[in-house]
């Protein structure tokens, strides 16, 4: 599957979003935000909009910076410069967890799942903010848990057929194999309702086939939700056939912004993967 | 299509429990149930030995401890080495309001009842209290902390002191100033503790309360808590990054536990007519987390039963006299040796005819 062309054009900070999107408030943008590690300027200047049903990438080389970015974004780091605005609001001093709440979910460079629960309660533990019921209906199972609980399975179990997992709602979720894991992580990121979604090499170690599963995958994902989607991705052709803006970093700087074609084209972008023409 | 017609006809078995963990409940509660009849049987016919009917409620005790510690180093992960503080608080609470109700309520079972309430409330109060420092910590340093607490709470205890008289309570702290009017009675007394206590703690009080801690722990952990709890177990950054917050959780995981340990802490208490702080030292905290450790971290009957067997052990091994803390030693390693080999687990489900129809299936 190879999406149509999106045509980028500029809203009046000047960044580009996809055209479908100008006439909604973007759901993430970013300015100036910048971070120190250490005495080293991991991030630093980055402006990036994404529309609020952008396909975006964030592409570089190896230690550019890029899962800095994510790390700032859900505030696992707090930047030391710069804004984020989250659908227009300012996520200034608030923690992963609120930024969850008000709407970015990730996924994880090396896998991160509750590896002894079972695939269907890694996404029903996404779930639990929706979750209203008390310890004494858990306890005596009342019929607040009963409805809660039963809803929660149908929506999870819905989830997990996007990804045709239903079959594993069972299965221990570190017992699965190494794709499955990748794509549950998705799943599980999915249930909380973000309008963000922020994938952290979500082909690292797929084969060629499996790739090509995942991408339909997200853009599966991205049509029925409708939501903005961040991917961080060294396979090019992923990230060449379903980004529609793509910013890429060197050194924590922002090097070139565009089009994929625009991307490829890029001589600084050539540059920083294959070093200077002698 | 293929999805909805999936749902429908898997929904009804896939919301039971996962089978198997559905089948270990029922165990656990079985076994509890089968048991208590056995030995209460045994108990009123009069074939159970004198020594065997003392241990009956200390069993109770030490089950209901070992399953709601397991709360919190099986299910939420962290380790805790203060487990008796709780029980002690619940002990002293517990104990000195059954004291004070002894004339008002001379109904025991329903006084034993409120005692329970009690202890378990200040021991959940205590519970949560330790918590807001402890819980900010990880792995070994929460650990160390609990440690310092449980000691904190048995030095507590061993200066405290409480009295009754017609004008109501009176405590004081490291000295005895409370000057009780005649008629009056103390009720702590520092070191020496509780005395006089009218023993009112029963075989049948403590299944009930064993019943009521796993079916607490147990609806608990089949629910959104107990899902949580594990989900920050297995891993911190990604629970957050789903938005669950994790002190929290730990905190309801906690205080729960804290809270149960306070009712089995007063049933123990008022099965002996004098009871004092020392009693719920580090070494009781440490015989606990044996308890869970050798039945399996997250495995409820295994905890009862571990709680159980190393309850009679020293007494059955009171024979060998001198040599009966080194037999218990060598027990123990060898138990946690063998329950850890794969070979020997392997042997046993090869031989176990109900394991293998199960993987069959």
């Amino acid at each position: 599957m190879k999406r149509n062309k999106t045509k980028l054009v500029p809203v009046p900070s000047k960044a580009m979003i996809p055209d479908r999107d100008v006439a909604r408030a973007p759901v993430l943008e970013c300015i100036n935000l910048g971070i120190t590690l250490g005495g080293i300027k991991a991030v630093e200047d980055f402006n990036f909009t994404v529309g609020r049903t952008e396909i975006a990438g964030l592409i570089g080389p190896n230690g550019a910076g890029k899962t800095t970015v994510f790390n700032l974004l859900t505030k696992v780091y707090q930047p030391t410069t710069g804004t984020v605005l989250l659908n227009g609001q300012d996520t200034h001093g608030m923690n992963t967890v609120q930024v969850n709440k008000a709407g970015i979910a990730r996924t994880f460079q090396n896998i991160r799942l509750f590896k002894n629960l079972s695939v269907i309660d890694n996404v029903k533990a996404a779930m639990n903010n929706e979750m209203k019921y008390n310890m004494l209906s858990a306890i005596l199972r009342l019929r607040d848990y009963r409805r809660e609980e039963l809803a929660a399975h149908h929506r999870a179990l819905k989830l997990l057929s996007i990804f045709d997992m239903q079959d594993m709602a069972d299965l221990r979720a570190g017992s699965l194999p190494y794709g499955a894991q990748r794509r549950l992580e998705i799943v599980r990121a999915l249930a909380t309702n973000p309008s963000l979604l922020l994938l952290d090499e979500p082909a690292a170690g797929m084969n060629p086939s499996e790739t090509a599963e995942l991408m339909d995958s997200i853009i599966k994902v991205h049509e029925m939700f409708q939501i903005a989607i961040v991917l961080i991705e060294h396979d090019m052709s992923l990230v060449m056939n379903i980004c529609e803006g793509i910013c890429v970093l060197n050194f924590g700087h922002i090097i070139a912004k565009g089009t994929p074609e625009d991307i490829q084209s890029n001589p600084a972008v050539i540059e920083a993967y294959l070093g200077r023409k002698k | 299509m293929a999805i909805k017609k999936f749902i429908n006809l898997n929904l009804k078995q896939r919301l039971s429990l996962k089978r198997t963990e559905a089948k270990k409940i029922f165990m656990t509660y079985l076994f509890v149930i089968v048991s208590f009849a056995i030995l209460q049987g045994m108990s009123i016919t009069g074939t159970l030995s004198s020594t065997m009917e003392g241990m009956l409620i200390p069993i109770c005790a030490y089950s209901v401890m070992a399953v709601s510690l397991n709360l919190v180093v099986g299910i939420s992960g962290e380790l805790s080495l203060g487990h008796a503080g709780f029980m002690s608080v619940g002990a002293f609470t517990g104990t000195a309001t059954a004291i004070l109700l002894q004339n008002l309520i001379p109904l025991a079972p329903l006084r034993l009842a409120i005692a329970m309430m009690t202890g378990a409330f200040f021991a959940g109060v205590a519970g949560f209290l330790i918590g807001i420092p402890v819980l900010r910590l990880k792995g070994d340093y929460l650990a160390i902390v609990t440690l310092a607490f449980g000691e904190i709470i048995k030095s507590i205890f061993n200066n405290f002191y409480l009295g009754v008289d017609d004008y109501g309570l009176h405590a004081s702290m490291l000295t005895d100033t409370t000057n009780l009017a005649s008629g009056g009675r103390m009720i702590i007394q520092g070191p020496i503790g509780i005395s006089r206590i009218a023993k009112i703690s029963t075989f049948t009080a403590g299944f009930i309360l064993l019943m009521i801690a796993l079916i607490i722990v147990f609806n608990l952990v089949n629910s959104r808590f107990g899902r949580v709890f594990m989900a920050i177990r297995d891993d911190r950054i990604a629970a957050e990054s789903i938005g669950l917050n994790i002190t929290r959780f730990k905190m309801i995981a906690f205080v729960t536990s804290a809270a149960i340990a306070g009712a089995a802490g007063c049933l123990f208490a008022m099965n002996y007519s004098t009871i004092f702080a020392n009693k719920f030292d580090f070494n009781t905290s440490i015989l606990i987390l044996v308890f869970v450790v050798l039945g399996g971290q997250g495995n409820m009957l295994g905890s009862i039963i571990a709680a159980a067997a190393l309850t009679i052990l020293p007494e059955k091994l009171r024979e060998f006299a001198d040599y009966r803390m080194l037999l218990y030693a060598l027990i123990l390693i060898m138990t946690m040796l063998i329950s850890n080999n794969d070979g020997i687990k392997y042997f046993f489900q090869k031989i176990n005819p109900f394991r293998k129809k199960q993987e069959a299936e």
